[in-house]
């Protein structure tokens, strides 16, 4: 929950209220991206995410 | 106040402890992991910052994070909505990593705090912005009182490019470039087009350039890059792919140049030396370009330079040369682990209102020297348990032993005190040999260090003895600018010789300490000091005494794609897996023909090509 406060407050704090709609379609999609395999280590392009 | 800066989840994952605003400890993880550019949670670095500092985690002021996740989040929503549906794989690989994972790296953080010390407090855990924390590494261990910042990368959160201007215990950030508009991002486009691997190719690139001519360094100006005169830039995106795409650069890019992207370990031709040339020649002027239109516009003396791009020691060169700004400091760890130690800073006096004292000696890196030490009784044990066999001496015979068999040119491994702090070797943990040999170069590339032959070394020279090697004045004490060889030290070229292209010019005499000298007769170099490092700056008295020459070949301690050696055990394994001659460790002295046959093995294999 404090995650979901602190997302909130920092799209507050930039005013980016247009990614709201974005995180929660990938909330709701985010069960079926989770379950596919991955780390948390970037895998190839420079840093880029 | 003691705080703890971390970086990970990337590349070079590293963990830096900063004392009462002074820089304590420092480590990459991947010397005690042994995997190249580690990008893991740096449990082991940080355990050996604790140790060092003989503290807990929940002793500890606070933790710190080098970047801001959310806010990096928020840049690849933006870029991938900018280029939707075009960059759609590159969405469909992202999220599911920060949708599990990095999105969450509070807690993700917190975990990992809590596996070393269960009673840490997360709310101590606080997050550094990338370029800050680039920034505030590069200002606070300066020896200025003020200056002006200039850190270079790839990307953090969304600045590739800032300007802070750095006052007492202030920094304060007054301008950036934003991606994807990257200088990093653009070497790096040429690094993978001449068949390097990105983020870790960038010097080979760099040290291939001196064999070619910047013959597309128009096109690139006038296709890829429009160039201002204040040195900002755009990068025409039609080109490049790392928006949306899974490489850096596009079919597009590759008919430009009008050929294809070189396959990694093909052969090497002009056109690729070509290539890199003229990527160093852009790299050069985007860069000249900002410091001197910052240097009009901010009338400040003292230049700070820090990010990955801040490795690249020829452009520093000619920022030094330029005259623009009459110093320069270039932190040791500019790349992504030294945000670790930045991050810690920046916390100490911007969050915390620590003040500031401007160091008085060479900087308050204490020559980067903030690794891992083995005291002699532990090498000799850790050694004996390793099966090596070796003799104990007192400093004068180690160093007339050392000195000897340089002499008789053999490549010596160099194992002493704390291990460094960034990318570079700097006479701790160090392959040394003789630069006065014609034969050197080739023979630590190819036998020692198993890399690509064309790849040049670095000289370590006695500080007071710079100028009379090279074309340069001052310290230089982390080799992170490049200088010529003197004209008086030069050999003139036959015209046959001169006639010779690429790489065969390498094999030519051009000086009289022809395995440190590039082509261009340039040379990448570091000024031994005995106020940070009186051994090294010992052997070297004692080789000059011998030889008449103040200096040294100071390579790495490591094979192609290993981690710089950390551990007494590393560097004798690293010794019997490849043609070091004679290995010193504290006092203990080895010959490769006492130890045991059997322990030799094949070690080049054993790693990764990087």
């Amino acid at each position: 929950m404090s995650f979901l406060s602190e997302l909130g407050e920092f799209m507050l704090a930039r005013k980016k209220y247009w990614l709201m709609p974005i995180v929660l379609m990938m909330a709701l999609l985010g069960g079926l991206l989770v379950l596919t395999k991955g780390s948390a280590i970037a895998p190839f392009v420079y840093t880029l995410f | 106040m003691r705080i703890l800066g971390l970086s990970a989840y990337y590349h070079d994952s590293a963990a830096a402890l900063v004392v009462d605003g002074r820089p304590f400890a420092a480590a990459q993880e991947e010397r005690f992991t042994r995997v190249k550019h580690d990008a893991v949670f740096p449990a082991n670095a940080v355990r050996y910052c604790l140790a060092e500092a003989k503290a807990t985690l929940s002793e500890l002021d606070a933790v710190v994070f080098y970047e801001k996740p959310f806010l990096k989040f928020e840049r690849l929503l933006e870029t991938y909505l900018s280029v939707a549906p075009a960059g759609f794989r590159q969405f469909l690989t992202a999220m599911p990593l920060w949708l599990r994972e990095k999105l969450f790296q509070k807690r993700l953080l917190s975990d990992e705090l809590k596996a070393i010390d269960a009673g840490f407090d997360p709310a101590r855990l606080h997050f550094c912005e990338h370029h800050l924390s680039h920034a505030a590494s590069a200002f606070y261990p300066s020896p200025f009182e003020r200056a002006l910042v200039l850190t270079l990368d790839g990307v953090g959160e969304w600045p590739t490019t800032s300007v802070a201007l750095g006052n007492g215990a202030a920094l304060d950030i007054v301008k950036e470039l934003h991606f994807p508009h990257s200088l990093g991002l653009l070497y790096s486009a040429f690094t993978h087009y001449a068949g390097f691997k990105v983020n870790s190719g960038e010097y080979k690139l760099m040290g291939l350039a001196p064999y070619g001519a910047p013959r597309f360094a128009q096109t690139i100006l006038d296709r890829l890059v429009d160039l201002k005169e204040d040195g900002s830039f755009r990068l025409d995106q039609t080109y490049f792919d790392y928006m949306g795409g899974l490489t850096m650069i596009n079919p597009r890019f590759e008919a430009l140049f009008g050929e294809p992207a070189r396959s990694a370990e093909s052969p090497l031709r002009p056109f690729h030396m070509d290539i890199a040339a003229s990527i160093q020649a852009v790299t050069e002027e985007i860069v000249l370009r900002m410091t001197r239109a910052l240097s009009i516009e901010t009338g400040e003396r003292n230049l700070c330079l820090a990010g990955g791009v801040a490795l690249n020691c020829v452009a520093n060169g000619k920022i030094l040369r330029d005259g623009r700004f009459k110093n320069l400091w270039v932190q040791p760890a500019a790349g992504d682990a030294g945000g670790a130690l930045g991050a810690a800073l920046a916390t100490h006096h911007l969050q915390f209102g620590g003040a500031r004292e401007t160091p008085k000696t060479l900087d308050a890196m204490s020559g980067a020297y903030l690794g891992p030490a083995y005291g002699q009784s532990d090498t000799e044990a850790r050694l004996t348990a390793a099966g090596a066999v070796f003799e104990t001496l007192e400093e004068e015979e180690l160093l007339a032993r050392t000195v000897a068999a340089l002499g008789e040119g053999q490549a010596i491994g160099w194992f002493q005190g704390r291990m460094e702090f960034g990318p570079r070797s700097l006479g701790n943990r160090s392959i040394l040999g003789d630069p006065r040999s014609p034969v050197m170069q080739r023979t630590l590339n190819l036998r020692v260090k198993y890399r690509e032959s064309f790849r040049p070394f670095a000289p370590a020279v006695l500080a007071e003895d710079v100028s009379s090697w090279f074309e340069h004045e001052g310290p230089s004490p982390y080799m992170l600018f490049v200088a010529d060889v003197v004209e008086a030290r030069r050999h003139a070229m036959t015209p046959e010789e001169q006639g010779l292209f690429g790489i065969d010019k390498l094999n030519v005499v051009r000086s009289d300490i022809p395995a440190v000298t590039h082509v261009d007769y340039s040379a990448r170099l570091q000024t031994v000091h005995a106020e940070t490092n009186p051994r090294f700056h010992g052997l070297l008295r004692a080789f000059k005494a011998a030889t008449g020459c103040s200096v040294l070949i100071n390579t790495s301690f490591n094979v192609r794609g290993e981690p710089i050696v950390c551990t007494p055990e590393d560097a004798f394994r690293c010794f019997m897996g490849s043609d070091i001659e004679m290995l010193i460790v504290g006092d203990c002295l080895l010959r490769k023909e006492l130890q045991n046959p059997g322990l030799m093995h094949d070690y080049k294999s054993s790693f990764e090509l990087d």
